[in-house]
């Protein structure tokens, strides 16, 4: 999807919409899974990897809620923060889109993208985030 | 005590700025404070100048060439002065490198000092690049929040354990003139103050503020009589770990991940030749009251799982069979970064020299202080007397 001009990906290369996928990269050594993508292996140094894109599920591995809007961020609070295991063994730290009272360890969940806030320039920002 | 025949390393100066907030004094000033508080303890004096070959300063927030404008303004310059930079271990790495240099023979003498005048609120931190703060994704207090939550599920504790630290290390800051926080508090208080993020409340994490820390090392000789400097380690963190100080975006299953803690003291304990078990007192970052229970097994202080029964022991109060804190942590002083971990170091040569007045550990003799933060970095060091 090509976003119209007043809304766009905080990051680019980090997350797709449309569907929701988190870019990330498979070591051909190692065997591991990393995100965000990045040139090389995070976890053994090799520069051998393959381009994925991440399951859009996973299971629930920690979670809190941030009641203080944190420097820098363009949202408005409270908004959830938590941590998702995604089958392919790797741990993402993430936003989480529910009120706390309806998490619990190893709950599933899945992915979607939200708009974070509005950046200076007037654009509307997006994020990805899990929700159950 | 050591167990090889390297150049011993003694601590001949201490000298402190109080930890708190001083709207009237710039970092420089703190600074200055606490180096002459330290030349002037170590005996050396105006005319004996400039007293020691070599500077190194750990600061995180001062500027360009802070440790200069520090000892420009004690007409102590002309040597090699180096600003060091490791996050919350910054002192550590600065005191690493002064003791390297003196048992490598490259000096004698060699001044350390820390010092911080952090900005109020969240610190903001050039660490995240600006897209993690738009998103939200920078939020310090939540990835401690989400560490505090494993080791409570892990460990079988609550959020009562958690609050005992903020009262044991209260209790002990109520001693320490030279806290920010020199008031006894309650479990009930404690959990009474808002939730920054759940499972942690307000006086659960510490207060970033302002101070400075300094000492003077020095070549040691036979049995000087001073404390002597066992281990200064510093160590950053292996690939994987989601919940370590690095605060990567994503990690893997990190049970088998030595976290720098251990790796820092587990170098720490072989050079000094002594394990966990020889250790008579310690200060151990206390960020928010989970760290500093996560730092007990991550030493090698306590099994994992301990936690809740030392607690309830009183082992780790003054008083205990190994007090952990005495100066009140940085829940009792805040966190001036760059001084922090010069400021354990202040404290435990205090506790060394039986000069540690109401909240003295009687009898010490063996000290660790211990560091970990953004980077990750952790640093161990080992003092004994
Ligand atoms: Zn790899």
């Amino acid at each position: 999807m090509t976003p119209d001009a007043q809304t766009q990906p905080v990051v680019d290369g980090v997350f797709a919409d449309d569907p929701a996928r988190l870019l990330g990269a498979r070591c051909e050594l190692c065997e591991q899974t990393s995100f965000p993508r990045l040139d090389g292996c995070p976890y053994c140094g090799s520069e051998t990897i393959t381009p994925v894109e991440l399951s859009d599920h996973g299971a629930l591995w920690g979670w809190t809620t941030v009641l203080h809007a944190p420097p820098g961020y363009l949202g408005s609070v409270p908004y959830g923060f938590g941590i998702v295991e995604l089958p392919e063994g790797v741990r993402v730290v993430t936003r989480l889109a529910v009120p706390e009272d309806w998490w619990s360890f190893g709950q599933p969940m899945h992915l979607g993208t939200a708009e974070v806030g509005v950046d200076p320039d007037g654009v509307v920002l997006t994020t990805w985030e899990f929700s159950p | 005590m050591s167990t090889t025949n390297r150049v011993p390393v003694d601590v001949i100066g201490i000298g402190l700025h109080p930890f708190g907030r001083f709207e009237d004094r710039t970092v420089t000033e703190m600074g200055v404070a606490a180096v002459r508080a330290a030349l002037h303890d170590a005996g050396i004096d105006s005319s004996d100048r400039p007293g020691f070959q070599a500077a190194f300063c750990g600061t995180a927030y001062s500027g360009v060439a802070a440790g200069h404008k520090v000892l420009g303004a004690l007409a102590r310059t002309g040597m090699p002065i180096v600003d060091v930079e490791a996050g919350c271990a910054s002192g550590g790495a600065a005191l690493m490198l002064a003791a390297s240099a003196i048992r490598a023979g490259q000096y004698d003498t060699v001044l350390v000092f820390g010092m911080e005048k952090m900005p109020r609120g969240i610190i903001r931190s050039s660490f995240f690049e600006p897209w993690r703060e738009h998103a939200g994704l920078a939020a310090t207090p939540a990835y401690f929040a989400l560490r505090a939550q494993r080791l409570m599920r892990e460990r079988g504790l609550t959020k009562e354990h958690l609050a005992q630290v903020v009262v044991k290390n209260r209790s002990h800051g109520v001693l320490n003139p030279d806290a920010m926080y020199q008031s006894e508090t309650s479990v009930d208080a404690v959990l009474a103050t808002r939730v920054v993020c759940e499972p942690l409340h307000l006086h659960m994490l510490c207060s970033p503020n302002e101070g400075a820390a300094a000492v003077v090392l020095r070549r040691g000789t036979g049995s000087s009589g001073a404390v002597r400097l066992e281990a200064a380690v510093l160590r950053s963190h292996l690939p994987g770990s989601v919940l370590g100080e690095a605060t990567p975006l994503a990690g893997i299953d990190d049970s088998d991940i030595t976290p720098p803690s251990t790796l820092a003291a587990d170098a720490a304990y072989a050079e000094a030749g002594i394990g966990p078990e020889d250790v008579d007192v310690v200060e151990c970052q206390d960020t928010d009251a989970a760290r500093e229970l996560l730092g007990w097994e991550e030493l090698g202080l306590c099994v994992p799982g301990d936690q809740a029964r030392i607690l309830a022991s009183g082992d780790a109060n003054l008083g205990g069979a190994r007090p952990i804190n005495p100066s009140g942590g940085l829940l009792s002083k805040g966190e001036p970064l760059g001084a922090s971990a010069l400021g354990q170091v202040v404290e435990l040569v205090r506790q060394l020299r039986s000069t540690a007045g109401a909240r003295q550990v009687h009898g010490a003799r063996v000290a660790l202080a211990h560091t970990v933060g953004r980077g990750a970095n952790a640093s161990v060091t080992i003092l004994t007397h």
